[in-house]
């Protein structure tokens, strides 16, 4: 971390004006003119965990431009992450990324200035720690990037160099015993997927507290007994990383309570500024935004809401909606979910409150309705509390985030209903999707494969009448968002809607003729 | 004060009524052993003072971030505002009644028991003696063999041993684990925890709600889970066979046939067999499924493989606990605090003990006005000695007092805990 710099140490405006910043002076020894191949101590090798803080001195360019390109790859993995690809994909892509704008070797490597690619990777790093400190949610974000990045090197890297990387970090995981590896025998077999007989005899395990490694013991893939995860050696990575995400998180928190103090000219803080705010607005657009400014033409009332419903909502709104007609109610997630999309498609909140009144109906006591769910309809259109004007959710929200419970009716119709119940829903919603038609075939083929935008697309294209593989967009994109399907189905309304208009104009005039 | 005698001499208390509720803070509530609870020392410590309270007050009033200096002021402002109900929050990392004062974000959870929530609202699709807010002897069934799988999964598994089962006041139990180690788990860790026990998953519209088998459905049971599996044997046959009986109806057996693999011939007999007589119990329909899967072993061994681990699956989705995980995952959820009343049933928020959940029947469970004809009563039968009775707290002449007792011997095992980690921690400090 940059320490705060006590007064002494601030170049002076007498000193060379010029781009050099003295961060700290204290121990510059290590001088980058070592243009050697060969490692120099301290980058001994190609991973880092980022423990202490470089203390050499950088240009004011080098502090920006570095950081710039390890931005650029961080937020093209954040960018990535949403687009969920097939997991070998994915690393490639970062592979390929990062070697455009932050390449790093490793020690076999020749002919490259190892030093300098690895101050250029230290460097950038601790850059983007000040500038990514100061929220929690900026924090996560980082830590999430950072980790995809570390894991992707990690697992790219020379075997060797590896493990002696992991040798010099000196964890203290302790190695469980053969009396009691043949004890848990059963057990731990258990949790080895597709179990060889030397398979087990040659695995060894670690035995570490198990909240230590909250991933293995979330997805059940390792055993746990009496509080200690036992983590074979083929799943060592879930430890380092997690080492590697902790200890970047508790450095991160202590960035911010130091930044303040911070005493620097104004010639860094707008960097640091600008870097944090550029990665937001990049990485912003997955968010939806109403394509048009003037919403006012597409104002959607009350009354409006069932013939927009029948004509352009997607599957997961038309089952809340249906269900929401039927038992003249929703459970939070799902009033929270057809709120906020009925929101996007340009319902007004006292429309909403309008709508939301009848769809409940008689049974429901005015004094409940004021009470207990005019706030929560306000809140979301930020009336209330925070007053932040939340987005409608996209798939990838609806997809991972809030799971249905047993008696919840929100999520995505291809990936929470089971097979049989999404057939029935399907055709009975879209009688132009037969039960046994290969298009149903499709898309249940689409589901078995988790690929449900996929599925979702195919939908909206056999309902639209187009092609398959047309999408919703001008690049065929698929499903990303409920609301992008409305404005593309009503797009297309509007197409035929207005070639109708054009023929009659040109019948008109056939006949003026 | 002697009351003129009656014959009847109970009183009606009605537990919405403010004065009852003010009794029942004044006169029953156990503070100490509550304050000790929550703080695990006996000073003051962060974990009582920097701690949430969420009071509802008559008229749907909700006061969140109230925290208290000591058990006493607690007391006092407990009678003051004399709520129908309180919620207890977490530690956070700075006094929440301060948070006005405070930086935006600077407050923030810190410290919190790991806590669980099982309601019988999960349980209404499989439940066949009552719906919605009512619950009986027989459907505490499931609750119970809830807590069982639960209680052992925690302790054994994850290695926990300070655990403290609180029956909701209605159709529902909450767990509180005091444990150092569990005090300190972040969100994420909380989450991966619910995760591994959380077996039962999926909306209305997914009809097999269990899947944990890997993405083929092939994998075997995790260790842990097969151990819950072979103790819910019995629970299955005992509960939802005999007693509940959830395959009598065509509804029930419906809902069978449905999340077993959709084998054309083996379905299509049981469910003709089944329409045929619609009279057979639960354990017959059973049977039948039992010997004609046991058929398919040696003709199509894949087919009855596929059969068993899908028999499992039933098992577990008719007994394992359904878990409210959303309580669980976050540290700023706030749940209700025990020994509270519950407003709709009166009935106050008591330890249950796990060893014996079997046995343990919400109706039984005091009321706040039975609680409050005791102490009348108490008062009658002794009369002019009562001065010298002032002593004792007034619990113990009520039905309230084994549950107070377990709580202070559940308390009294917490704080002998965090003593011993206090103690290491100064040690090793002096080593330096």
């Amino acid at each position: 971390m940059f320490r705060p710099s006590t007064r002494h140490n601030i170049p002076s405006s007498s000193s060379n004006p010029a781009l050099e910043v003295k961060l700290n002076k204290r121990n510059s020894g290590i001088n980058t003119s070592n243009n050697g191949g060969g490692p120099s101590s301290r980058y001994p090798y190609r991973l880092n965990f980022y423990e202490r803080p470089p203390t050499l001195d950088i240009t004011l360019e080098e502090f920006e431009t570095f950081a710039i390109a390890r931005l650029r790859v961080l937020s093209q993995i954040e960018a990535l992450s949403h687009r969920s690809l097939p997991f070998t994909q994915l690393q490639q892509s970062i592979t390929n990324y990062s070697k455009q704008h932050l390449l790093l070797s490793s020690n076999t490597a020749r002919n490259v200035n190892l030093d300098e690619e690895r101050r250029k990777d230290e460097i950038s790093h601790w850059v983007l720690r000040l500038s990514f400190c100061r929220s929690p949610d900026l924090r996560a974000r980082f830590i999430r990037s950072e980790l995809a990045l570390f894991k992707n090197r990690f697992e790219t890297d020379d075997i060797n160099e590896r493990s002696n990387f992991l040798k010099s970090l000196e964890f203290d995981w302790q190695i469980v015993d053969e009396s009691e590896k043949s004890r848990y025998e059963k057990e731990l077999r258990s949790c080895m997927w597709g179990n060889k007989d030397d398979a087990f005899k040659n695995e060894s395990w670690f035995k570490v507290l198990w909240y230590t490694v909250p991933d293995l013991v979330g997805s059940r893939r390792v055993f746990i007994r009496a509080g200690m995860a036992y983590v074979p050696q083929s799943l060592q990575i879930s430890l380092v990383l997690q080492a590697f995400a902790s200890r970047l998180e508790k450095a991160l928190e202590l960035t911010a309570k130091n930044l303040p103090r911070l005493d620097e000219d104004d010639r860094l803080g707008p960097v640091i500024d600008h870097l944090a705010s550029s990665f937001l607005s990049g990485v912003a657009s997955s968010d939806y935004q109403s394509p048009d400014g003037d919403s006012s033409g597409a104002l959607v009332t009350a009354e409006m809401v069932d013939d927009v419903a029948r004509k352009h909502f997607p599957p997961c709104m038309r089952n809340l909606y249906d269900r929401l007609k039927k038992d003249h109610h929703l459970k939070h997630f799902g009033r929270l979910q057809l709120g906020l999309f009925l929101k996007g498609i340009g319902l007004p909140l006292d429309e909403a409150v309008v709508f939301w009144r009848r769809m409940f109906g008689a049974t429901m006591s005015d004094d409940k309705f004021n009470k207990e769910y005019k706030y929560n309809i306000r809140h979301s259109y930020g009336q209330e509390g925070k007053r932040t004007n939340y987005p409608p959710k996209s798939c990838q929200q609806i997809l991972t985030q809030n799971q249905p419970g047993t008696q919840d009716s929100h999520g995505c119709p291809f990936r929470h209903f089971s097979p049989d119940n999404l057939i029935n829903f399907l055709s009975s919603t879209y009688p132009s999707i037969d039960k046994s038609s290969n298009e149903m075939r499709d898309i249940l083929d689409s589901v078995k494969s988790t690929h449900y935008h996929v599925a979702c697309t195919r939908v909206f294209e056999i309902t639209h009448g187009i092609k398959k593989g047309d999408g919703i967009g001008e690049n065929n994109e698929p499903v990303t968002h409920p609301n992008k399907w409305v404005d593309r189905s009503r797009e297309l309304e509007k197409e035929v809607i207005d070639r109708i208009k054009k023929n009659e104009i040109s019948d008109e005039m056939m006949i003026d003729a | 004060m002697p009351v003129p005698v009656r014959d009847d001499p109970m009183t009606d208390y009605d537990a919405s009524s403010p004065q009852v509720m003010n009794a029942f803070y004044r006169r029953l509530f156990p503070y100490r052993p509550f304050f000790l609870w929550l703080n695990q020392d006996q000073v003051p410590s962060k974990l009582f003072t920097h701690r949430e309270f969420a009071f509802t007050l008559a008229g749907d009033v909700y006061l969140r971030y109230n925290s208290f200096h000591n058990a006493d002021e607690f007391k006092k402002e407990l009678i003051r505002l004399n709520p129908s109900r309180f919620e207890i929050g977490p530690q956070y990392s700075a006094r929440p009644r301060d948070r006005k004062t405070l930086a935006a974000g600077a407050l923030q959870p810190q410290r919190r028991e790991l806590v669980f929530d099982i309601d019988m609202t999960d349980y209404d699709e499989i439940r066949t003696c009552c719906t919605d807010k009512k619950i009986c002897k027989r459907c505490w069934g499931y609750i119970a063999a809830a807590v069982k799988v639960l209680d052992y999964a925690l302790r054994e598994t994850f290695g926990y041993k300070h655990l403290l089962w609180i029956y909701s006041g209605r159709r529902g139990i909450h767990c509180w684990i005091s444990d150092q180690s569990a005090l300190d788990l972040n969100d994420d860790q909380r989450k991966s925890l619910v995760t591994f026990l959380e077996v039962i998953k999926g909306g209305k519209e997914q009809a097999k709600k269990v899947n944990i088998r890997g993405n083929k459905d092939e994998a075997d049971l995790h260790p842990v889970l097969n151990v819950a599996l072979e103790n819910l044997k019995q629970e299955f046959v005992r509960l939802v066979l005999h007693d509940q009986d959830c395959f009598a109806t065509e509804r029930g057996w419906e809902a069978l046939l449905n999340i077993l693999p959709q084998d054309r011939e083996l379905i299509g007999n049981l469910r003709r067999d089944w329409q045929k007589d619609p009279t057979r119990s639960s354990v017959n329909k059973w049977g039948d499924l039992v010997s004609a899967v046991a058929k398919l072993q040696g003709k199509n061994q894949l087919l009855f493989k596929k059969y068993e681990r899908a028999m499992q699956d039933v098992i577990l989705q008719y007994t394992y606990p359904r878990i409210d995980s959303e309580v669980s995952k976050h540290r700023n959820h706030l749940l209700k605090s025990p020994f509270c009343i519950h407003p709709g049933t009166g009935r106050v928020c008591v330890p249950v003990n796990p060893e014996l959940v079997d046995d343990f029947d919400p109706d039984t469970v005091p009321t706040v006005g039975e609680l409050l004809n005791q102490l009348d009563k108490a008062a009658m039968e002794n009369g002019d000695s009562q001065n010298s009775q002032r002593r004792t707290e007034e619990y113990e002449q009520t039905s309230l007092k084994p549950y107070v007792e377990m709580f202070e011997k559940h308390v009294a095992a917490v704080l002998r805990d965090s003593r011993n980690a206090k103690r290491s921690v100064k040690q090793e400090s002096m080593e330096f």
